[in-house]
């Protein structure tokens, strides 16, 4: 069946399915891969990142409640683009120099030159000598930390207003028990914020999704890449498979997956939240108990 | 080259008005903020006209999806399902090469494939989507004692959509709303890094910006000013929105007026 010695006699659905099965295609659907595996990182991270930018936000210590605000504002008053176009550079830059100070403390001439960044050998991130696939996990780890900046942005404004809508009774009740602000913190608020935070969460888990096509953006060989890259037209010259302009139906073959990864997600968000409700003091707990009932 | 200078050969340098060259090199200050506020003439024109002519078939849409007819509510549905299902991005990308086609079809659709038709009718799909699922929401919502009200004066039909149903819609749907508003503006950045091409650098805020990043090689200028632009133009929503708000609420006594905030649970 899978005989593609000589695509040029194949035909039909025999040539198509060849044609899908190249050592390109193989590679698109491996960046479906990368995609997943971008959302299994950066999810959990951006979280983190998020849970501590609530935290300064509601800190007592004034500089740090500040930087925790201005986090949480500036990412939404800025295009999340210009963050990830931003962020790519100067996270790299950073870093360098970093290692730059650390690791050649005499060197004296500047690292900006003009349209330069130069730093010394030993400083470059990734060495110069290092194998391509380090290369390719460095770009990708920028790009994680990119998403986990910006979403934790948006994480930390969510907690930070969950923490907020836990009713007030539950933390004085825990006062009056003797609780120390931190215990009342760890035992009463955060058990009880998810169910408040759940459907600002679920909204940025939608839109993380719908996110990862920035990937491309930042330099990393995504499903966009892929797609462009393979449905360009083809001449007989250079590809043993000449086809026209495709690049329509391959992005509609990526709009597609993207509808069915977020109607599924829908649904898992749905049962969550469901799950959540229960025997809170909320209307969808409320309606819960009485069909319970 | 002084900076009034400068204004004056890159003020309109996005519409293609003033000098062709873009500066080379000893990029100055007043060049970078020039340059990319030109670019933000792009950014104003799209969102402006997307979410003027997207208000209509949102509504449209909204009242489609609340129908009971199956013939209404099931394209509103899946239109509203597709356009909100999938990133905008991909969006953009596949409409541009669809224009593409069609433009070989028909000669009608050729200024589909450049970015000022291509990109607002994507942009125009997009944010009716958006807003109209928001609105589907505040229909629903809308206290069943209103229309019960109206009726009992004897109003039906399009009378009492017009005059009850619609504006206590729009009362509730306005916090949500505005925050459509403010990413629909991000949103607009996309346009050129998309597939649409930027014909003789004639290019929106932050593809000046990201060109200035790419040949100075330091994010720590162009980026700051692309960002107070966008903070300036989201304070500037807010309060245009807000003021709309005010006056669709204006029955009400002032503590009662639900603003909308600053810092909403939803993105988008």
């Amino acid at each position: 069946m899978f005989a593609c010695a000589a695509p040029d006699t194949l035909s039909g659905l025999h040539w198509l399915a060849c044609y899908l099965t190249t050592g390109k295609h193989l590679a698109f659907y491996g960046a479906f891969g990368t995609v997943l595996l971008l959302l299994a990182i950066t999810a959990p991270t951006a979280m983190a990142f998020g849970f501590g930018g609530a935290m300064a936000a509601r800190s007592r210590v004034a500089p740090l409640r500040w930087f925790g605000k201005i986090y949480i504002a500036i990412v939404r008053g800025v295009p999340d683009i210009a963050f990830f176009l931003f962020f790519v550079i100067a996270l790299d830059q950073g870093i360098e120099y970093l290692r730059h100070k650390v690791k050649c403390p005499d060197w004296d001439a500047p690292i900006r030159q003009g349209s330069d960044f130069l730093v010394c050998a030993q400083a470059k991130m990734p060495l110069g000598s290092s194998p391509q696939w380090v290369h390719e996990t460095y770009g990708f780890a920028l790009a994680v930390l990119t998403f986990a900046i910006v979403f934790g942005a948006f994480a930390a404004n969510i907690l930070f207003g969950a923490i907020r809508a836990v009713p007030r009774a539950q933390v004085e009740t825990a006062e009056a028990y003797g609780m120390s602000p931190r215990k009342t913190f760890w035992r009463i608020i955060v058990p009880q914020m998810w169910v408040y935070a759940l459907p600002g969460l679920g909204n940025l888990w939608m839109v993380l999704i719908k996110s990862t096509p920035l990937l491309f953006l930042l330099g990393v060989e995504d499903i966009v890449y892929w797609a462009r890259e393979l449905g360009a037209a083809k001449t007989p010259r250079f590809s043993d498979y000449p086809h026209p302009d495709w690049r329509m139906w391959y992005f509609l073959a990526l709009l597609v997956f993207y509808l069915a990864f977020t109607r599924v997600s829908e649904i898992v968000i749905a049962r969550l939240s469901r799950r959540l409700s229960l025997g809170q003091a909320t209307t969808a707990g409320e309606a819960l108990r009485k069909a319970g009932a | 080259m002084s900076c009034a200078a400068t204004i004056a050969d890159y003020g309109l340098r996005s519409l293609g008005y003033g000098e062709r060259l873009l500066p080379r090199g000893d990029f100055t200050l007043c060049q970078q903020f020039t340059l990319i506020g030109s670019g933000m003439i792009w950014n104003v024109y799209f969102g402006v006209l997307a979410f003027v002519v997207g208000f209509t078939l949102a509504t449209l849409l909204a009242v489609g999806k609340a129908s009971a007819n199956p013939l209404f509510r099931k394209p509103a549905e899946w239109f509203i399902f597709v356009f909100r299902g999938s990133p905008l991005f991909i969006q953009f990308f596949f409409g541009y090469f669809l224009f593409l086609s069609l433009k070989q079809v028909a000669p009608v659709f050729d200024p589909l494939s450049s970015a000022w038709a291509g990109a607002f009718v994507v942009l125009f799909l997009n944010t009716a989507a958006y807003s109209g699922e928001i609105f589907y929401g505040a229909l629903q919502t809308v206290p069943k004692g209103e229309s019960e009200a109206a009726s009992a004066y004897g109003m039906t039909g399009w009378r009492r959509f017009r005059r009850i149903t619609w504006p206590t819609m729009l009362r509730l749907a306005w916090p949500a709303y505005t925050n459509e508003a403010i990413f629909l503006f991000h949103a607009t950045t996309l346009v050129f890094f998309s597939g649409f091409p930027a014909v003789q650098q004639k290019g929106d805020a932050l593809y000046y910006a990201s060109y200035f990043a790419d040949k100075t090689f330091n994010p720590f200028v162009p980026y700051p000013i692309l960002a107070g632009y966008f903070i300036l133009l989201t304070l500037c929503i807010i309060g245009l929105m807000g003021l709309v708000n005010r006056r669709l609420n204006r029955h009400l006594p002032e503590g009662a007026i639900r603003r909308p905030r600053l810092l909403g649970q939803m993105i988008r």
